[in-house]
């Protein structure tokens, strides 16, 4: 069902752990859902994210899209990370299986939502940033088919 | 590789030996049509024949009252479509439980597009059926009562017997989806006034492919396949006789060993229940201690996901199964998990480990180590965990 690289980071998830007095928080999903995810940053004075946690209750593919996830923001700019899709994360992982998309969705909110903790502790604006949604399965459709 | 270690003998089990060595000869030499009238159809029509009565014996039913069929979804699906049909003009109404499996909760979905009301029954924590909501929700237009024998998931089994006697009073047709049971405890269809039954042979150690369907004498319904005078004319298409000699040699095993096995099964379930709880922490055991199939063990793990535990109990050799929304494809857990009244978080980290008859406790004992370490890595990057520590 899963890629190899999926397997590889649910298996060995890079970037599991806490920062304490992170630059910015993000928790996103829900439980009802089965996916939480946890995003911990630390910002340096350039904006540069010199490092990323992450703590995620969920499937392999969610645990493999946060690894993912925060491997490809370690060492860039706010800016940078803001590029960083769902879509992007998905493909870096080889795939992942249609029902579990929402999962990469997942990763690109914790990121957003940890940069938002950020902004907002500093008081500036990132470009393009919006409030993350409460619950990431918001607007999502329902795509069983019935015969 | 390490060694297999199989768990999920409620998804299905290893054909028998036996079973395959019964089965063979229908393949290549025995292998008539049972309607052809040579000699040669004889021989598959007699090992038919036999085997229907080997299941009737088990249950204590006549050999004229078991049709085969393709498996448990099969004669679940000719019982409730076949009764809406036939007893229609009596009423629309049926009764069932919330823990039913799909063969049987989206059959009715479909009953109910079709102007049937449904409804749905509820259970108390561990699983039991309440009676009293049973009897109340009876009315003038019920055509028909079914309650699975026992779940899938958790193991629990009903009070048939007291549910059998409800119908009866009220004069309602009574079936029972067996198939996890069948094969695994004594069933008697008088004893429990059951009206109709569905087993599945694979999951007793028969070939997948083939089940039955027990319809008492006298229930009315009518073919759901239609074609040529099979199975009394109830159930058209060339018998699958390979699969009949399987279903029939595999219950004849099964009550043959049966009581043994349980003895057996009993003690290594509860072995491993006790083990779970000892060694692992903020567990909860789904379903009922005592009224349960003798080979089920289903746990909740808080703070863990039950599909990121399959795949690492999948990377020890360990085959297991979970109600997680994850591993189903939908973003709801296991509906029977939600109505004993799991929330769903809860629901998301269950496990269920159901023991065969090769199962040994040394197994059961690598198991356990492999879920005491692997849950307590899941835990450590659980965001879930991490705030409740926090709160301790």
């Amino acid at each position: 069902m899963y890629s190899e690289k999926v397997m590889d980071h649910f298996q060995n998830p890079r970037n599991v752990g806490e920062i304490e007095n992170a630059a910015g928080v993000g928790t996103v999903g829900n439980a009802k859902c089965g996916d939480i995810m946890r995003i911990y940053l630390d910002i340096d004075e350039n904006q540069i994210i010199r490092d990323v946690k992450f703590k995620t209750f969920g499937c392999g593919a969610a645990v493999a899209t946060s690894s993912m996830a925060t491997e490809m923001v370690k060492g860039k700019s706010i800016q940078e990370a803001m590029q960083i899709t769902n879509k992007a994360v998905a493909e870096a992982l080889d795939g992942l299986p249609p029902v579990k998309m929402h999962c990469s969705l997942l990763a690109e909110e914790a990121i957003h939502a940890a940069l938002w903790d950020y902004a907002e502790k500093n008081h500036i604006t990132i470009e393009g940033l919006k409030k993350p949604k409460s619950d990431i399965h918001e607007g999502e459709e329902d795509e069983s088919e019935e015969y | 590789m390490k060694p297999l270690i199989y768990l999920d003998n409620a998804a299905t089990t290893k054909t028998a030996k036996e079973v395959v060595d019964a089965m063979l000869p229908y393949f290549t030499e025995d292998y008539g049509n049972p309607s052809s009238l040579y000699s040669l159809g004889a021989k598959s029509k007699e090992a038919v024949t036999k085997a229907r009565e080997t299941i009737a014996g088990t249950l204590g039913a006549q050999s004229n009252e078991i049709y085969f069929t393709a498996g448990g979804s099969e004669s679940d699906n000719w019982v409730f479509k076949a009764t809406a049909d036939a007893y229609e003009q009596k009423g629309k109404h049926i009764i069932t439980s919330r823990i039913e499996h799909h063969a049987i909760l989206h059959t009715c979905d479909y009953l109910a597009k079709k102007g049937f009301e449904i409804t749905y029954i509820d259970v108390d924590e561990n699983g039991i059926l309440k009676l009293d909501e049973l009897e109340k929700a009876i009315r003038p237009d019920t055509i028909l009562i079914s309650v699975m024998f026992a779940n899938n998931e958790i193991g629990t089994i009903q009070p048939i017997k007291e549910i059998g006697e409800i119908a009866r009073k009220h004069g309602v047709l009574f079936h029972t989806d067996a198939v996890q049971a069948y094969g695994h405890v004594p069933i008697n269809v008088d004893e429990c006034n059951i009206d109709m039954l569905s087993a599945s042979g694979h999951k007793f150690n028969g070939p997948k492919g083939i089940g039955f369907l027990y319809i008492r004498k006298g229930v009315k319904i009518r073919s759901f396949v239609h074609g040529g005078q099979q199975e009394r004319g109830r159930r058209a298409g060339t018998e699958n006789v390979t699969g009949i000699v399987g279903i029939g040699a595999a219950a004849e095993r099964a009550f043959r060993v049966m009581e043994e096995r349980n003895k057996r099964e009993i003690e290594l379930r509860d072995y491993l229940i006790a083990q779970i709880e000892e060694k692992i922490p903020y567990c909860r055991l789904n379903g009922d201690r005592v009224r349960r199939l003798p080979n089920n063990v289903n746990f909740s793990f808080q703070f863990v996901e039950g599909e990121s535990l399959l795949i690492c109990l999948d990377g020890e050799g360990i085959c297991a199964s979970t109600g997680s929304a994850c591993a189903s494809g939908s973003l709801d857990p296991s509906h029977v998990l939600l109505a004993i009244g799991l929330p769903h978080e809860i629901a998301h980290g269950s496990l269920r480990l159901t023991l065969g008859e090769e199962t040994t406790k040394e197994e059961l004992d690598t198991v356990v180590a492999a879920l005491v370490k692997i849950i307590e890595r899941l835990r450590n990057m659980s965001p879930l965990y991490e705030d409740f520590l926090r709160k301790q």
